[in-house]
């Protein structure tokens, strides 16, 4: 286990040396909660936030960071349709990437259909949306137990009104990693 | 359709202190009894009174008329010596009467006794004992004698209903009298419920929860409220559909992919695949006698009805018109389907005739689901959608009669007519 993290451990770290290039430090300071408590420290900084137990060496750091295509869990399918379509490859491969990088981590993908039709027949066509999702995570090097597709079907709509705009944005599969459902 | 259209509006506001959904009726059968219901002697002591309640019962039924009589002094009661040619000249061709009375230990006694006017002799008649929360069902036992009596099938004014009622994010799983009244809360949650299916004994619901984040069937004891997991495989769990001696449910898993239909002993073991195919497979309903499971395929490209002998065999089609066919009901009798349809991109009950593929669209509406017969056939209740708002409706098996159930607030979804109760 602790072999397999030193490589994520530097990985991360070299995501946050470039985040904190990219974004306002004073953004990314107050989440690791470690005030520096000399002036000369700075330098230093990075090699201080390396700090093995702290949820902030976690590799699940990035699912949630909004500059990591990890942060990204939507996938959209058109009418009728249950193949992921090809603007989305970038993003399932990341997310392949990941869970083959990281064994221990476990993902659930909820499909979802419009309101249109039976409940129960959109229960198995969300069904086929999120086991299209997860043979491609599949095909992509994650593994068969660190997957569960399942189907929420009709029931829950991330838009609520009777049109095909709204509609387009309940055929989706949501990527959720354990800890966030 | 066009005749349905035609049909006379009797839109009947009714009175139900307790109900949460409030029944309105529209159309009526052609030929319907005029009935004669007196009031009941010294039933003004409750609330409720008992005539009203079995005058609504009957009329709602569609074959009954209701008729409207002068105040009759003294009351005549089930002791009553009946003038027949009196009431026949009101056009009556059955006269209810009957009493309440006040036992000393607080309980009521209710006596009725049915007569056919015409043929000017008594039907029969019933002595019940009730304490108050009772009378109600009581009311409902005695229009259940009187439309066995005058046409020959068993009433199901006794009998209950589930659905779904969903209010903001809260979901609840409710049971109530057939009428809407006596409604109960059996499960709430801020996950959705659907499908609830009644065991045979009516005394168990199952139904599929999402409270863990993905469909999960459970078996749900109504009289304690104690739940258990009956299939929670990794993947979907869904569709739950009980076998006719209660023994077993076919549901539909995705744990081998897709969504196929197995058959699961009710305690949640014996797991066994019904059907093998690359297509969805849902929605299974056994027959009455237990020889066919008939479920929704979209095998052929399109979803449509498909039945298999329930020991496993060849699917057969059952639907043909239209691109769209699901959710299959098999009639008490098993002698005909009801399913919903697109019909020109509206979502109807249709009722296809097994023995003659003869198909009747039933509805008018737009957004119609989850199609349940009544326990005697008779009657179809369904969800559909006015005004923005889910509302539960009923439809007579022939079209004519249409009765729409609509909650004070709340959408309401998936209902399932339990059976009759012994």
């Amino acid at each position: 286990m602790r072999a397999f993290f030193y490589p994520l451990i530097a990985s991360g770290l070299l995501i946050a040396g470039c985040a904190t290039e990219e974004t306002k430090p004073a953004a990314t300071a107050p989440v690791e909660s470690k005030p520096a408590p000399k002036p000369q420290a700075v330098e230093s900084k990075p090699v201080t936030r390396v700090d093995t137990g702290k949820p902030s060496a976690s590799p699940f750091a990035m699912l949630k960071d909004p500059n990591n295509i990890l942060s990204k869990r939507q996938v959209y399918f058109d009418f009728d349709k249950f193949d992921v379509k090809d603007e989305y490859k970038a993003l399932v491969e990341a997310h392949a990437k990941f869970l083959r990088d990281n064994p221990s981590a476990k993902m659930l993908i909820q499909g979802n259909a419009d309101e249109r039709g039976s409940r129960e027949y959109n229960v198995s066509l969300g069904q086929r949306r999120s086991d299209s999702l997860k043979k491609m995570l599949s095909l992509l090097g994650a593994r068969e137990n660190q997957i569960e597709s399942v189907s929420l079907g009709e029931e829950k709509p991330a838009c609520v009104e009777h049109t095909e705009d709204c509609y387009a944005k309940n055929r989706r599969d949501d990527m959720l990693y354990s800890g966030e459902y | 359709m066009k005749r349905l259209l035609a049909f006379v509006l009797l839109c009947l506001a009714l009175p139900a202190a307790r109900a949460q959904l409030a029944i309105e009726i529209t159309g009526a059968g052609a030929q319907r009894i005029p009935i004669a219901i007196a009031p009941f002697a010294g039933e003004s002591a409750l609330a409720g009174g008992i005539s009203s309640i079995v005058r609504a019962d009957l009329e709602r039924s569609g074959l009954f008329r209701g008729l409207e009589l002068p105040p009759i002094s003294p009351e005549p009661t089930e002791a009553t010596n009946i003038n027949y040619p009196e009431w026949r000249s009101r056009l009556a061709d059955a006269l209810l009467v009957g009493s309440v009375q006040a036992r000393p230990d607080g309980r009521f006694e209710l006596r009725f006794r049915l007569h056919d006017v015409v043929k000017q002799q008594a039907l029969g008649g019933v002595a019940y004992t009730l304490t108050k929360d009772q009378v109600r069902a009581g009311a409902h036992r005695i229009s259940d004698f009187v439309y066995e009596k005058l046409t020959g099938e068993k009433g199901v004014f006794s009998t209950r209903i589930a659905y779904v009622v969903k209010r903001g994010n809260r979901y609840e799983l409710q049971i109530a009298d057939y009428d809407g009244a006596g409604a109960e809360t059996a499960l709430a949650s801020f996950e959705p419920i659907i499908s609830p299916a009644w065991a045979p004994d009516g005394k168990r619901l199952a139904y599929v929860s999402f409270e863990n984040k993905k469909p999960v069937v459970y078996i749900h004891s109504l009289l304690d409220g104690k739940r258990h997991v009956v299939a929670n495989f990794k993947g979907s769990n869904s569709a739950p559909a009980w076998t006719p001696d209660g023994n077993r449910l076919a549901v539909v898993l995705s744990r081998e992919g897709g969504s196929q239909l197995f058959l699961i002993n009710a305690d949640g073991s014996g797991a066994r695949r019904l059907a093998v195919s690359s297509a969805i497979d849902t929605e299974p309903r056994f027959s009455p006698d237990g020889q066919w499971i008939y479920f929704t395929s979209d095998r052929g490209g399109t979803p449509q009805v498909y039945r298999m002998p329930a020991g496993g065999g060849e699917p057969q089609r059952i639907s043909f018109e239209g691109s769209y066919n699901v959710s299959p009901r098999i009639s008490p009798d098993g002698k005909t389907i009801a399913y919903i349809t697109r019909n020109a991109g509206k979502f109807q009950v249709a009722l296809l005739d097994l023995s003659n593929r003869q198909v009747q669209i039933l509805t008018d509406s737009e957004r119609d689901e989850s199609p349940s017969f009544a326990p005697n056939g008779r009657m179809i209740l369904l969800a559909t959608v006015i005004n923005e708002r889910g509302v539960l409706s009923a439809v007579s098996a022939d079209g004519r009669v249409k009765q729409r159930l609509s909650a004070t607030a709340g959408d309401v979804r998936e209902p399932a007519w339990g059976p009759f109760i012994e």
